[in-house]
């Protein structure tokens, strides 16, 4: 076996289907898309072919009843990865994934728990505007009873799915298509990366970057341009966003005293700010300088490639807020 | 090709001249995207109508300026059928600050509220609620308008539908429900959507007025589309109008989906026996047929079709791109 072996982001997790199925029977995969290979990337190749129709399911567009379908099946002792091949389209999803799989355990004393995955991916860009670019993953954190994962490398995007499959509680996993074609060692074995640990990805005194997904991928890019200054930037890749590593944070945070929080998502009552008002709050005495949030902006996405680029952050949106708090 | 058609023969020429022209507008202004698109100017994802002209074209021609119409993430034709500006869609799609939604939206957010085209939004089944809200603003106001709402057979799946079948036959909302059965929902045929009942069937249990019919024949789309008008207008709405027709182009863009290509979903024959029912060519032969237009009039038809759709992509290419500094400009919360 060697560990030198390289995969993509999207073909590792497709490794963890893979491997994860194989394991356990009761694992299968429904949602729209999973039997054609220009609908969900390569993330479900092979799958039809080798577990057949049965668990490998493309569904009719029906989100909100395939949806309750896999929550129900994983109260019948299944365990359910149902995908949206756009986190935009889990909309008509909420019912089932917040009013049904995230309270179920708890209003029902602890009776019954929900081992559900809610897959879905971010697939934004290319003038798709407002309807085919989000990224929900802050609503999804702010609802208790949802474990929520969002990785940034072909390693924790094997490791994660494959902790979301054996993880007795409902997890929204959301991955991007940005980082699909991402590649890294990925071991062959099936392995798990624990839901709820952080990731200190590359290390640093000056100041501390919080951030998930693709957006740790543009805070790594700033940090190794910021070094060529003499800047040494730890960045602090999240991977779980709910429940947050609170004491990462915190003790990057107690090294550095400064903190700039990068999220792909929304600002008001966002990731950033949650990250932020932990810092306030815990960690107040170590901050040298305000907390910089880089955020999309309260906005819808525009289709038009220039009013994109104005959209969405970078590398140079986090250069130029480290620099401002130095 | 006498006889192919179910329309009654007594269509004022000006009328069987325009549906003529709209298709022909339609048709040619969507194949004018394939090179762009290829080329790169044009970006954003255009799910191209070319096959189903007679649909929004019977349909909306059954309808006043004062009606509504809501589109989906296929509404080029809707939109041109309504009455929107060639230029402004062009421009949209182009991306550009004139287009009609500014750039913002691209091909899935077409609207032109002053010939009552309220909009469109890629999002399945999503505007068929506002479709309803629409008919119901027509029924507090007792102002006799009718709302449409177009949607495809994917949209058949979202329970939302049912939800809004229920409510306009419960209230006799003046509201058409346009259904477009293409056959296909992104890559899944719909024999691997549905079972093998008649999408028109589904209006039937809620008490709607319901038919299916040959979205290839304008004709019988009008004639549908205006015995579903009258019936909405006089309170005895919703209708439910089901269209059997095709769409040449695959799901999005210029590819045809076709068997043994990179998306390999449907068999060759089946795009070529379509082409047989191509509704603008069948059209023509009706036309002709019946003398009621010439082959020369027709072909002067194409070239001033022509002359448009290419004023309007020169209108899209030379309008200012959005400024950056203007991203936020429409954003009130
Ligand atoms: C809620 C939602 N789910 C999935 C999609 C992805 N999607 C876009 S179009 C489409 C199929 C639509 O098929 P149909 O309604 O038959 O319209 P057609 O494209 O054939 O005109 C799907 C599944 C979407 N846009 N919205
Ligand atoms: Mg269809």
């Amino acid at each position: 076996m060697s560990s030198h072996r390289k995969l993509s982001y999207s073909l590792a997790i497709n490794e963890a289907l893979h491997q994860t199925m194989a394991a356990d029977p009761s694992v299968f995969l429904i949602g729209q898309g999973v039997k054609s290979p220009w609908y969900v990337g390569d993330t479900a190749q092979g799958l039809l072919e080798r577990f057949g129709t049965d668990r490998v399911i493309d569904t009719p567009v029906s989100e909100n009843a395939m949806t309750g379908a896999a929550v129900g099946a994983a109260l019948a002792g299944m365990k359910p990865v149902v995908v949206h091949p756009r986190v935009d389209f889990m909309f008509y999803a909420f019912d089932p994934i917040i009013n049904e799989a995230a309270n179920w355990y708890y209003m029902n004393g602890g009776k019954l728990p929900v081992p559900v995955v809610f897959w879905g991916i971010i697939n934004r860009g290319g003038e798709q505007a407002a309807q085919h670019s989000q990224s929900l993953h802050g609503m999804f954190a702010q609802v208790p009873g949802l474990k929520v994962v969002m990785p940034a490398t072909p390693y924790d995007a094997k490791g994660l799915m494959i902790a979301a499959i054996r993880e007795p509680n409902p997890v929204v996993f959301i991955d991007d298509r940005w980082l699909y074609k991402l590649e890294e060692p990925v071991p062959e074995e099936i392995y798990e990366v624990e839901i709820g640990r952080g990731n200190v990805v590359r290390p640093g005194n000056d100041v501390t970057v919080v951030a998930s997904s693709f957006m740790v991928q543009e805070s790594i890019k700033a940090a190794e341009m910021l070094v060529k200054e003499g800047i040494n930037v730890e960045v602090v890749d999240l991977r779980t966003i709910k429940p947050l590593d609170e004491n990462l944070i915190l003790a990057s945070v107690q090294k550095t005293g400064r903190l700039v929080v990068v999220d792909g998502g929304w600002r008001t009552c966002g990731l950033a700010a949650e990250v932020s008002a932990l810092v306030s709050e815990r960690a107040f005495g170590a901050l040298k300088a305000p907390v910089v949030r880089i955020t999309l902006p309260d906005c819808p996405a525009p289709a038009s490639a220039i009013l994109e680029n104005a959209y969405y952050r970078t590398s140079t949106d986090i250069i130029r807020a480290v620099k401002s708090i130095l | 090709m006498k006889g192919d058609h179910s329309g009654n023969l007594n269509y004022p020429r000006n009328l069987l001249v325009s549906f003529h022209r709209q298709m022909l507008r339609i048709r040619l202004c969507e194949e004018a995207f394939v090179e762009p698109i290829l080329a790169g100017e044009v970006h954003c994802p255009c799910h191209l109508y070319s096959g189903e002209e007679a649909v929004a074209v019977g349909v909306c021609a059954a309808l006043t300026d004062r009606d509504y119409v809501f589109g989906n993430h296929r509404s080029h034709g809707h939109y041109l059928a309504k009455g929107g500006s060639m230029r402004e869609m062009v421009a949209e799609i182009f991306c550009r600050e004139t287009g009609c939604s500014r750039g913002r939206g691209g091909s899935m957010h077409l609207i032109a509220p002053d010939v009552g085209m309220l909009g469109s939004a890629p999002i399945v089944a999503g505007t068929i609620s506002l479709a309803l809200g629409a008919a119901l603003a027509s029924t507090i106001r007792r102002d006799g308008r009718v709302a449409v709402t177009f949607f495809g057979d994917g949209a058949t799946g979202e329970g939302v539908l049912y939800e809004c079948m229920s409510f306009a036959a419960l209230k006799k909302l003046p509201i058409i429900f346009v259904c477009e059965n293409n056959y296909y929902a992104t890559h899944m045929p719909i024999s691997e959507c549905r079972v093998g009942r008649e999408i028109h069937e589904i209006a039937r249990p809620f008490g709607i007025e319901s038919r299916q019919i040959d979205g290839n024949d304008v004709l019988a789309v009008y004639d549908a589309g205006l015995h579903a008008v009258e019936k909405c207008r006089a309170g005895n709405g919703p209708v439910f109008i089901e269209c059997l027709t095709y769409r040449y182009r695959g799901h999005v863009g210029p590819d045809d989906n076709v068997q043994g290509s990179h998306t390999d979903i449907r068999p060759r024959e089946e795009i070529e026996l379509w082409r047989e029912k191509d509704p603008i060519k069948r059209f023509e032969g009706y036309l002709t047929d019946q003398r009621i237009m010439t082959q020369e009039e027709l072909n002067m038809a194409r070239e001033e079709m022509t002359r448009e759709v290419t004023d309007a992509h020169d209108f899209a290419r030379r309008s200012p791109l959005p400024r950056a500094e203007e991203l936020e400009r429409y954003v009130f919360a």
